[in-house]
């Protein structure tokens, strides 16, 4: 039985559009996956000598196992956005001859052989083999390498019941800040000190290998209720009787101020609110408005000029980006009737473009309090604005022209590489490096002031040339007509 | 009113239909039969210039279709569940067609209230999207949206499909009321033979592509039609 299924697998994998399509991205995947391992092994080997030389009068063992919590947590994190939901298209099994618990067992065994498990080996190994070498006790340390891939494993499962909860209730990413942010003030103000209960369990567990039991009995515990939530899920009426949200009605009338282009405003606005895909490009808002806060507080950014356009253009330009590089593919499910309707292309665009304006105008003025950090960031956020306005739209929207996949609106959004191909890699470099760059060249060979102004003048041009520049951008669309219906048409 | 000449469509060489000269006149209506792969959904798809003909052409009030898109304004059509947009209800589905067909709120209110009976209370004022509503009835809001603003052309690909026997029979009514004044031509494909010989005065059966019958409806056209698919 097993077999079966790992063909199917192999088969679904390989034979999927997706792959085929997405060589680059693969590659791309591949080449991360990669750097990762190297990380982790370098890490792996250098941790010893790098605590030894940080702590020196501590034993880096001890030491590194007080930092194991935010191992752990960390570890979530990065699962929850990267590590997808184990999938198996269960409908057509469901009325074979096959037990449901195989199949369960064998969709929560397939996770376990996930990457993310396998790369916590490469440093976990390597380091081990390092304390052993300068003397530890092996036994000691094999007990300890086994507690940490158990550990792993359990961040396995634990991660599937957070991911299953936030795609059922919504709330996108906020049960994973929640649960890791909650944690992390816990023990940062010293109310609990996971870090130091961990280093405290870990230890008893070395010195008394019978302990192993806990963490044997959680990762049972987990898959146990990994289990019964698959299990309960493996009914068609599961996935034929969707649970209907009542429809909101919205009264966008405000939108008939904008003219004959309010139908496609209206049918905009209601597409971001009403899609799980979409609605991530608004919760980016905020992630994109915190951006500066990283760089701004620290030293060493404010004597770098040329990175207040690169994050100008970030925060006031993160809808447009988010958006905009998915343009026109966020109507892919519909692209046919659009085409067989009776409406103007260029009417199409406009109302999109209006909606990036009106964005990064929104954003520049939320922005505004960074001011804080001096006023040359002022400047530059609003030369980044303006240039988002004339140049950037422009670029996102003929870059959208070349859109060919298809993107599924109710799948989830953080990191959904679905409908992600070369172009959305590619656009970014005439989005965010060029206006740097410039930036950063007058800003050293003249002063900020014309940096700016050079920028600010780059923006008002694509502005008043805006009529000329959307004509070609439809003339654009409308020569891909057909390719972007056949590829819409396809799923991925 | 619809004109094709030498129209064909190959994909990678493998040729899916070949229509040398078809007229389909103002006020006809027109059924299109033929097994699976036939090339039904591929002819109103050129039909609508969703696809590009490798030769040929089809013209729509001489209007050829895949140089300029004025035909747009009068032709309306439904092919599948891909010409709904899912997040809405289905009202402002179709007020959002309303207005890009020039129709106001009120227009398209009292076109909807005729289709009370036709929708048997399950789609307006339900508050639900329309991804939610099951297929015979996401069918039924894609059938109606295609005769909003007084299209003169109606295409519609398997209307009859996913519905059920009462709403099949008021679908009958509402297309032979269409073309009744002899002002709207409308075009289905069936696999239904019995409903196509029903509401159609013209039907076309189609062969890996090609025309293979061309027939006005009459008597004898059902058992006609049944032996020939009997083979």
């Amino acid at each position: 039985m097993i077999g079966h299924f790992l063909r199917l697998e192999w088969k679904q994998y390989f034979r999927s559009s997706y792959w085929q399509k997405n060589i680059v991205l693969n590659i791309l995947l591949v080449l991360a996956a990669l750097y990762f391992i190297l990380l982790f092994l370098g890490g792996g080997i250098a941790m010893y000598p790098i605590l030894k030389k940080m702590y020196p009068d501590q034993d880096p063992f001890v030491v590194f196992n007080g930092f194991l919590f935010f191992w752990i947590i960390g570890d979530l994190f990065v699962r929850f956005f990267f590590q997808k939901l184990p999938v198996m298209s269960v409908q057509p099994l469901l009325t074979l001859p096959i037990k449901r618990s195989t199949v369960v067992n064998f969709v929560l065994g397939k996770s376990a052989l996930s990457f993310f498990n396998f790369l916590p080996l490469f440093f976990i190994i390597p380091f081990g083999l390092v304390l052993i070498d300068k003397g530890y006790d092996i036994s000691m340390i094999v007990i300890w390498m086994i507690t940490l891939l158990l550990i792993t494993l359990i961040n396995n499962f634990v991660n599937f019941i957070i991911e299953s909860l936030s795609s059922e209730t919504e709330l996108s990413f906020l049960p994973i800040i929640v649960l890791v942010g909650g944690l992390y003030g816990l023990n940062y103000f010293g109310i609990i000190s996971f870090s130091d209960l961990i280093a405290i369990g870990i230890t008893s567990i070395i010195n008394n290998p019978i302990l192993l039991i806990v963490p044997i009995t959680l990762l049972l515990a987990f898959y146990t209720l990994n289990y019964n939530v698959l299990r309960k899920k493996l009914y068609l009426d599961h996935s034929l009787k969707t649970k209907t949200k009542e429809a909101t009605s919205t009264n966008l009338e405000w939108t008939k101020k904008f003219g004959d282009i309010a139908p496609f405003l209206q049918l905009d606005l209601k597409l971001i609110t009403r899609n799980k895909r979409a609605k991530s490009a608004i919760w980016m808002l905020v992630l994109g408005l915190l951006y500066g806060l990283f760089f701004y507080p620290q030293k060493i950014y404010m004597e770098m000029e040329f990175i207040f356009m690169f994050i100008g253009i970030f925060v006031t330009g993160i809808f447009l980006i988010n958006f905009g590089q998915f343009i026109p593919a966020w109507d892919s499910s519909y692209y046919k009737l659009l085409m067989s309707q009776n409406i103007k292309y260029e009417k199409y665009l406009k109302s999109k473009f209006t909606l990036m304006v009106i964005s990064v105008i929104i954003m520049f003025v939320l922005s505004i309090p960074y001011v804080y950090f001096g006023w040359k960031i002022l400047l530059a956020h609003f030369a980044a604005a303006i240039y988002n306005i004339g140049v950037n739209s422009h670029v996102i929207m003929l870059g959208g022209s070349y859109n060919r996949k298809k993107i599924d609106l109710d799948q989830r959004a953080a990191f959904n590489f679905q409908g992600t191909g070369a172009v959305q890699w590619l656009i970014g470099i005439p989005l965010m490096l060029v206006p740097m760059g410039i930036f950063a060249l007058l800003n050293f060979l003249v002063n900020f002031q014309t940096g700016v102004a050079v920028i600010i003048a780059l923006g008002l041009m694509g502005i008043v040339f805006h009529q000329k520049i959307m004509t070609h951008i439809t003339q654009r669309y409308l020569n891909s007509k057909y390719r972007m219906i056949d590829a819409f048409s396809q799923d991925t | 009113m619809i004109q094709v000449r030498e129209l064909s469509k190959s994909y990678k060489g493998v040729e899916v239909l070949n229509l040398p000269l078809l007229d389909i006149t103002r006020g006809e209506s027109f059924g299109l039969v033929g097994n699976n792969g036939a090339g039904k959904t591929t002819f109103f798809s050129l039909l609508l210039d969703l696809i590009k003909p490798t030769t040929g052409y089809v013209t729509s009030k001489d209007i050829q279709v895949n140089e300029s898109e004025s035909w747009k304004q009068f032709t309306s059509s439904f092919i599948d569940e891909s010409f709904l947009i899912g997040y809405l209800t289905p009202e402002e589905y179709f007020y959002f067609i309303g207005d890009l067909r020039g129709q106001n709120k009120a227009d398209v209110d009292q076109l909807i209230k005729q289709f009370e009976d036709f929708f048997h209370g399950e789609i307006i004022g339900k508050k639900k999207y329309l991804r939610d509503l099951s297929k015979g009835n996401q069918k039924k809001v894609g059938i109606v949206a295609a005769l909003i603003g007084n299209p003169e052309v109606i295409i519609l690909d398997e209307p009859f499909a996913n519905l059920d026997p009462t709403t099949q029979i008021r679908l009958k009514k509402i297309i032979k009321e269409l073309t009744e004044n002899r002002e709207v031509t409308v075009l289905i494909s069936s696999h239904d033979l019995m409903h196509v010989t029903e509401v159609c005065e013209r039907i076309v059966v189609l062969d890996k592509g090609e025309i293979v019958k061309d027939i006005r409806t009459s008597e004898a056209t059902l058992k006609e039609l049944e032996q020939y698919f009997a083979g």
